[in-house]
């Protein structure tokens, strides 16, 4: 189903939950709302579903507007973040139940029902209760659930917060595959950005109920528009003043002008290690991190510190030590403007051509 | 020490609630039993045991009911304010404030034969003090509270997940209300009936005030008790308090039981 | 579209319904009595009020339930507390009994009270030997108010001590308190909120309580004759308006109580 967005807005009391959020979403496409707890990305996907009424806006689905619609007429699936099972029905009469209800045949729910269990894996459990599933059990249910009445839209609401570390990559896995095989329009939230990169074909980053950028992982990971999406995605710390850093001096002509620095846009080692040695400068070891594959390196540049990875194939470093940097990008931002800013002195000033 | 504090329970539950019901038992038997069946197969004991039982019923019937909505109402509905829910909540609870004298008296200020909305359904035939419909309203207006005081905590304890679940899978309200949240509030609906069908049949003051306690018209089973004690009729009050109180401990079984359901 | 419409009419039927009957059985009555207790003016209200045997009665009524809540709260502190953390044979049955006050008709509390009391019965005659008596005194009043608040206290407090799971107890202990000081620097502050609620219900039901004392309490004006059934005898006398008047007083006494615990109890929860 293709949806689509405009000048959605919703007040609880004085907070502003969602302020005037437009976007579009084209057929079967699987879009992560991705932001921290409290940013209005739940509220969006309930007035999606017709739960919340928006104070003003329109939802389109298939080009007919439908604020007006109660839930029950608006052909969605919604998959519950406590997953709200019915726990006096055993896992056979909640899938069955939105079938029931719309008056299918008996034989037609007989065989739905078998096939949904036979899809999420849950043969042998269809006579259990909730109560008697594990987790991820509980939520392939959810899953099943709200695919049983055929919607157009299924609405996925932290689908995974509630289950271990280990399974919610499984989880996560099977659900892309699912999602890719049923080709459904889906829309999922959460607060957990490897989740959304990982699973998503496109990533709404809601902060404070604005949109704040919206396309694909990659692209919102290599052209932040926004500071905050900058900050939110991947690691990063910020240098107050870059201009004492070697190659971007020249962002001394923009006063009041933070940086952004990931770990992957920093290089370090011993000098013989650099092609461009003039690019570098040096800096001082401060804290190394064992991170399981790989160390994280906390290095101090003049009076900033940076943050980077080394391979645990390269040589191990000492806290203490001396080592080159080379920095070899920043995302720069002040209050009215963001653009990124390549290291100068990195294009070589004379290229030897062999 | 341990010892000490248990054996002090037990002594003041003895003395307390003990000592009183096997009194009771033993006053019912005092003149045998033909004293207890004579004082209570006498033809005013059996009209006022009718009368309780038709209030009893009918009160629970339509308390429960309004009951069930109300706690629905106060709890999820869209279309009441945050703050009116609290007013309406607090207001729930007057009848407990309320001495029942008072739920009486209230009655038959407003709806008594000297009052304007009293008179005016008197020339229409329907008399409300000192009749049926009088010591109902009274029994309704003391039992108020009950049901919903039981259902409320469960309501807001369940959340509305479920039923928003079912919403999104095409449930209308009436389905949703009947397969979703009536399996989760019974047991307590079923606690909150057993109170109030408790208090209903034990309702004294209120009942008394409004009925003026008319022999063979407007006697209730206490209001007999309490006509009993009062003409000295010892053993015929003994025979019928018996039943009431052998009642009363048939319903808190239920009531035992019902939370035990609720809880399991 | 028919199917919305029509369901939407329903759900407007039923709110209407429930909120009528709420407003004519609950809010309307109330307020009635307190329009007819001012009908007559504010010189006839406090004449009614400041006739003697009336404030007697109210005085008495409060000075009882006072007593009687005390009690309870002795008695329902340590109930509670051994019910919850001792386990003996007999718990369970003790446990379920809590409630029969409440399941009881008050009318046959009452008679209960009044056979046990009785100048024929044994306990009559050991108080009689002793020079005083109890039924259609005063002593008889309390013993059926403590009997009917009960439950009050004891289901305040046992939620209270089941949230506590022993822990802070025990670190107590590591900090070398001994049992005793544990209890009253520990526990007791935890049991306080409920305490404190239940004893204000039982204060409240005290106050209102009919049916049980007016079998035990003699009636005597003046001297055992409480604030309900002071009512009570005006209504029987004709006098409505006099009863009126004292009931007005009652009720604002339990509606300031109530409003009290709703509000300790909200502000509880806020914490």
């Amino acid at each position: 189903m293709h949806v689509e967005v405009r000048g959605l807005t919703k007040k609880f009391g004085e907070f502003p939950a969602v302020n005037d959020v437009h976007f579009s979403i084209a057929k079967g496409q699987l879009i992560g709302l991705l932001g921290p707890s409290g940013g209005g990305k739940t509220s969006i996907l309930r007035m999606l579903a017709g739960l919340e009424t928006p104070d003003s806006g329109d939802i389109v689905f298939h080009g007919t507007r439908v604020n007006d619609l109660p839930p029950q007429e608006r052909e969605i699936g919604f998959v519950f973040q406590n997953y709200a099972l019915f726990k006096h029905m055993t896992v056979q009469g909640n899938i069955a139940f939105g079938l029931e209800v719309k008056k299918w045949p008996k034989n037609r729910i007989k065989e739905r029902v078998a096939e949904l269990i036979e899809l999420t894996g849950l043969s042998g459990f269809e006579k259990r209760y909730p109560h008697q599933l594990s987790g991820g059990q509980r939520q392939r249910v959810a899953f099943a659930r709200a695919l049983a009445p055929e919607p157009q839209l299924l609405l996925l609401d932290e689908p995974f917060a509630a289950i271990d570390a280990k399974i919610r990559q499984e989880l996560r896995a099977w659900l892309r595959e699912m999602i890719d095989r049923l080709g459904i329009t889906s829309i999922f939230v959460t607060h957990d950005q490897d989740e959304a990169i990982e699973v998503a074909d496109e990533i709404m980053i809601i902060n404070k109920g604005n949109l704040e950028q919206k396309g694909s992982p990659w692209d919102i990971y290599k052209n932040p528009e926004t500071p905050f999406v900058a900050g939110f995605i991947g690691e990063s710390t910020i240098v107050e003043d870059v201009s004492t850093l070697r190659g971007f001096e020249q962002a001394a002509d923009w006063p009041g002008t933070k940086a952004l620095i990931r770990p992957e846009y920093v290089e370090i080692g011993q000098a013989n290690e650099f092609r461009l040695l003039s690019a570098t400068e040096t800096g001082r070891v401060r804290h190394l991190h064992f991170r399981g594959s790989e160390w994280l390196v906390e290095v101090d540049v003049g009076a900033s510190r940076l943050v980077t990875y080394r391979s645990l194939e390269k040589e191990v470093l000492h806290p203490g030590e001396e080592i080159q940097v080379l920095v070899h990008r920043a995302y720069l931002f002040n209050d009215n403007d963001s653009w990124i800013m390549e290291n100068r002195l990195k294009e070589d000033p004379m290229p030897v051509h062999i | 020490m341990r010892r000490l504090w248990i054996g002090l329970t037990c002594v003041v539950f003895a003395l307390l609630l003990g000592a009183p019901v096997v009194r009771i038992a033993i006053g019912a038997w005092s003149e045998g039993w033909e004293g207890f069946r004579h004082g209570l197969t006498r033809p005013e004991a059996l009209h006022a045991l009718g009368m309780t039982a038709l209030i009893v019923v009918v009160v629970t019937v339509v308390n429960t009911a309004f009951g069930v909505l109300f706690s629905l109402y106060l709890v999820r509905a869209a279309w009441l304010r945050e703050r009116m829910k609290r007013l309406l909540n607090s207001i729930v609870d007057l009848p407990f404030a309320v001495s029942p004298v008072i739920g009486g008296l209230m009655i038959v200020l407003l709806l008594g034969p000297e009052t304007a909305l009293g008179a005016m359904l008197e020339r229409g035939g329907i008399q409300i003090a000192y009749a049926l419909p009088g010591m109902i309203l009274a029994t309704l207006f003391v039992t108020f509270p009950l049901v919903i005081r039981e259902v409320m905590p469960v309501l807001q304890e369940i959340g509305s997940q479920q039923e928003e679940a079912a919403s999104t899978l095409g449930a209308y309200g009436w389905t949703t209300f009947w397969r979703v949240t009536w399996p989760s509030i019974r047991w307590s609906v079923v606690y909150g009936v057993v109170l109030t069908v408790a208090r209903a049949l034990g309702e004294f003051g209120a009942v008394l005030v409004v009925s003026g306690n008319i022999m063979f018209k407007t006697q209730t089973a206490t209001t007999l008790v309490y006509q009993d004690v009062e003409n000295f009729n010892l053993a015929s009050a003994n025979a019928v308090a018996l039943v009431l109180a052998a009642g009363s401990v048939g319903l808190l079984l239920l009531m035992e039981w019902a939370k035990s359901r609720r809880e399991g | 579209m028919s199917s919305t419409l029509q369901s939407r009419w329903w759900s407007w039927g039923f709110r209407s319904a429930v909120m009528l009957y709420f407003i004519l059985l609950i809010v309307f009555p109330i307020l009635g009595i307190y329009g007819y207790s001012l009908s007559a003016g504010l010189a006839a209200f406090t004449e009614n009020i400041t006739e003697p045997l009336a404030w007697k009665a109210v005085l008495l009524t409060v000075k009882l339930a006072f007593v009687s809540t005390m009690i309870n709260v002795l008695i329902g502190t340590m109930a509670g507390w051994v019910l919850i953390r001792y386990r003996f044979p007999g718990r369970g049955l003790l446990n379920s009994l809590v409630d029969l006050p409440f399941a009881l008709p008050t009318a046959v509390a009452g008679l209960m009270i009044l056979l046990l009391l009785g100048p024929q019965s044994v306990v009559g005659q050991w108080a009689e030997q002793l020079g005083f008596s109890i039924l259609f005194h005063q002593p008889a009043i309390v013993i059926a108010m403590v009997f009917v608040t009960f439950p009050f206290v004891i289901r305040a407090v046992q939620p209270l001590l089941e949230e506590m799971d022993g822990s802070e107890e025990e670190a107590a202990y590591t900090m070398g308190a001994t049992k005793a000081k544990t209890f009253v620097r520990v526990i007791l502050p935890a049991m306080l909120p409920g305490i404190a609620s239940g004893a204000m219900l039982a204060f409240s039901r005290a106050l209102a309580e009919f049916g049980a004392v007016v079998l035990v309490a003699g009636n005597i004006p003046g001297k055992t004759l409480i604030a309900s059934v002071y009512i009570f005898g005006e209504i029987e006398s004709d006098n409505i308006t006099g009863a009126t008047a004292v009931s007005v007083v009652l009720l604002t006494f339990s509606l300031l109580i109530l409003w009290l615990v709703n509000y300790l109890q909200s502000r509880r929860k806020g914490v």
